[in-house]
């Protein structure tokens, strides 16, 4: 029987993504006390780092996976050189 | 010259010199010893300390060390220091000296106080570090070391060209603020600038280093960039072009990078991102943005040889490179799994680690000079950053699925050298005043306040959810054994194309040319053939009888016209 590693158990994956899910709502509901200043207009904004960090991200996976249609070749493409 | 140590460029040119010619086993020590021997003699150097030499009707200026060159004399002595650690098994001559004299004259070029010492220094590291890559020995980094020297001696002529043409307007061949004025500026902005990996001029970066050795991108990564910033802090600060290339640096490649199968090829990809940061803090030109880009090439350097040696790592002890051929690595390599993690929150900015510390200079300037767009794109790349290599490159190294890998830790120098790396990204994050007393200008920023730290955990965090989101849903793209077109294409499919159909065509012209002619050529002989030839009308044979007969009848006719006419 080959050891057992921290991931191989899925509840310890589900662990790992409740644990992130919960810092992300501490994070965001911290934004109510207004701790945050910025000399961008934008920066005040209630929630506005979450939400620019998570459709950042998100469009830039979602766009990068659009590219692929155009960008990508098979991986010996150069070797007739 | 009565100084009692020596010019830095020389101990690393004995250091090579030794290893190319000591024995084997030798080797990996020297290389180690040279840059800790350098850094001691930097460190008891007089700053003051002239080098003057004279060549022609100039007084060459062979070591400037104001806090600017100093900072990148120290970083580039730690960098070559890791790398050589990490290197310390090597028993290959060729990558042991390429990399003393690459590292040597790039510390050279640093303290270099004008533009003739500073060209000679940059070519002799353009020269030494394509053995890096050659080096791996096969086909593909052999070609790919060729292209990259191509490149690079492209940009030393160019820089050369600038050079001579800004010595001739100025009379002085001081390597000091030269700013965008004036054909002279402009091709050395060039020149610095495809070194710098500046968009369209980016790809020798992305094309190459991947193909070096384990050990030798490690070397590559940390030099040749890092000097074109360099170079570009002390020429061109406050050019506000940079601002916007700077920021077009800093999006473009991470599209790439999301994409990208070679870990190390995406970790390029971020290079040239976190090197558009530098660039845009330099066009920014404040004392803060300038304090900034130079702190992030710091940082930068420690946190990227960090990833690039847990890259090299896995390289080394798997003989794979490629996301989708990875996965499960952390239950073999929980050392070099952490060592990478670490690195990947350096360069992430995550608050204690390095890049925490020193990239949100860059953004606080930026918004101070009222440049809200160039921010916005600064945000958006920074969220990203830690997308593709803050999450990506140790989730489909060491996480993801398992790839049923079982091998162990890279041998212990490599491990040490990686502890080095991480401790220094934890060092700068928990204690940047030690780093903040080396910069150029005078620090009064407090990277520790409630709201930075609050904003960037909210970035990152959410970053992290959205990568967490879109792989639970299976929009994320898949590693997959491909790859992407770049600008390379261009000079490695479409230029070759277009000059087969363009000479494809002059030969068609070519071709239609010459059978016109021979047709022509046919038709006359045809022509003369028909009435000379052997069968010819001209050339036909007659009996004696029918010319006799012929003779006659002419004779007849000759004799009726004479008795018509008389």
């Amino acid at each position: 029987m080959a050891k057992k590693h921290l991931f191989d158990d899925p509840g310890n994956v589900k662990r790992l993504l409740r644990a992130i899910y919960v810092i992300c709502a501490v994070l965001v509901s911290l934004d109510l006390l207004s701790l945050r200043y910025g000399l961008h207009a934008w920066e005040s904004l209630p929630g506005f780092y979450a939400l620019y960090g998570f459709i950042g991200c998100s469009a830039l996976v979602l766009i990068a996976r659009e590219m692929r249609k155009f960008l990508m070749r098979k991986e010996d493409y150069y070797d007739d050189e | 010259m009565m100084m009692s140590s020596l010019h830095p460029f020389t101990i690393f040119l004995i250091g090579g010199i030794l290893a190319a010619l000591a024995p084997r086993r030798w080797g990996g020590i020297i290389v180690l010893l040279t840059p800790a021997i350098g850094m001691v003699n930097l460190l008891a150097m007089d700053p003051g300390a002239e080098w003057r030499l004279d060549f022609l009707d100039y007084r060459l200026d062979l070591f400037r060390a104001d806090k600017l060159a100093l900072l990148f004399g120290y970083l580039f002595h730690i960098a070559v220091f890791i790398g050589a650690l990490f290197a310390l098994h090597l028993r290959d001559r060729v990558q042991q000296t390429a990399a003393l004299l690459y590292g040597g004259s790039t510390i050279g070029a640093v303290f270099a106080g004008d533009l003739i010492v500073f060209f000679l220094f940059w070519e002799i590291a353009a020269v030494a570090s394509v053995f890096l890559i050659w080096a791996r020995r096969t086909e593909r980094a052999l070609a790919a070391g060729m292209r990259y020297l191509i490149i690079q001696v492209v940009s030393g002529l160019l820089f050369f060209a600038g050079a001579l043409l800004y010595i001739q307007e100025t009379g002085s061949i001081a390597f000091d603020y030269i700013g965008l004025d004036g054909p002279a500026s402009w091709l050395i902005l060039i020149a610095l600038g495809i070194k710098c990996g500046f968009p369209l001029v980016h790809n020798w970066l992305t094309d190459a280093y991947p193909e070096a050795t384990p050990t030798g991108t490690v070397f590559l990564s940390a030099l040749t960039t890092k000097l074109a910033v360099y170079a570009l802090a002390r020429a061109y600060p406050g050019t506000e072009l940079l601002v916007y290339i700077g920021a077009v640096m800093t999006v473009f490649p991470i599209f790439y990078a999301v994409i990208e199968n070679d870990l190390r090829r995406v970790l390029c990809y971020s290079m040239i991102n976190q090197v558009g940061f530098m660039v845009a803090g330099i066009g920014i030109g404040t004392a803060l943005a300038l304090n900034g880009a130079v702190s992030t090439a710091f940082a930068h350097v420690i946190y990227k040889i960090l990833l690039f040696m847990s890259m090299g790592a896995v390289l080394h002890v798997t003989g794979r490179i490629n996301g989708s051929e990875l996965g499960g690595l952390y239950k073999s390599m929980p050392m070099t799994t952490t060592f990478c993690i670490v690195g990947a929150a350096s360069i992430s900015a995550f608050p204690l680690f390095s890049g925490f510390v020193t990239k949100a200079m860059i953004m606080t300037a930026a918004l101070e000079e009222g440049y809200g767009g160039v921010w916005l794109m600064l945000l958006f790349a920074a969220a990203g950053v830690f997308h593709h290599a803050g999450i990506k490159i140790p989730y489909f190294a060491f996480f993801a699925h398992d790839a049923g890998i079982r091998t162990g830790e890279p041998p212990l120098n490599m491990r040490a050298a990686m502890a080095i790396g991480a401790v220094l990204c934890i060092a700068i994050g928990v204690y940047p005043a030690a780093l903040y007393a080396l910069l150029p200008f005078p620090v009064d920023y407090e990277p520790y306040t409630i709201s930075h730290v609050l904003a960037q955990t909210q970035l990152l965090f959410f970053g992290a959810l959205a990568f967490i989101w879109l792989n639970l849903s299976g929009l994320y793209p898949p590693e997959l054994k491909s790859l992407n077109i770049d600008v390379e294409w261009l000079y490695r499919r479409a230029a070759p194309r277009l000059a087969m159909a363009v000479g494809e065509i002059i030969g068609r012209a070519d071709r239609a040319a010459r059978r016109a002619v021979l047709d022509g050529l046919d038709a006359a002989i045809l022509t003369v053939r028909c009435y000379c030839g052997p069968d010819g009308i001209l050339a036909r044979s007659r009996s004696t009888g029918a010319a006799t007969l012929w003779v006659a009848v002419l004779l007849g006719i000759s004799l009726v016209i004479y008795y018509a006419r008389g």
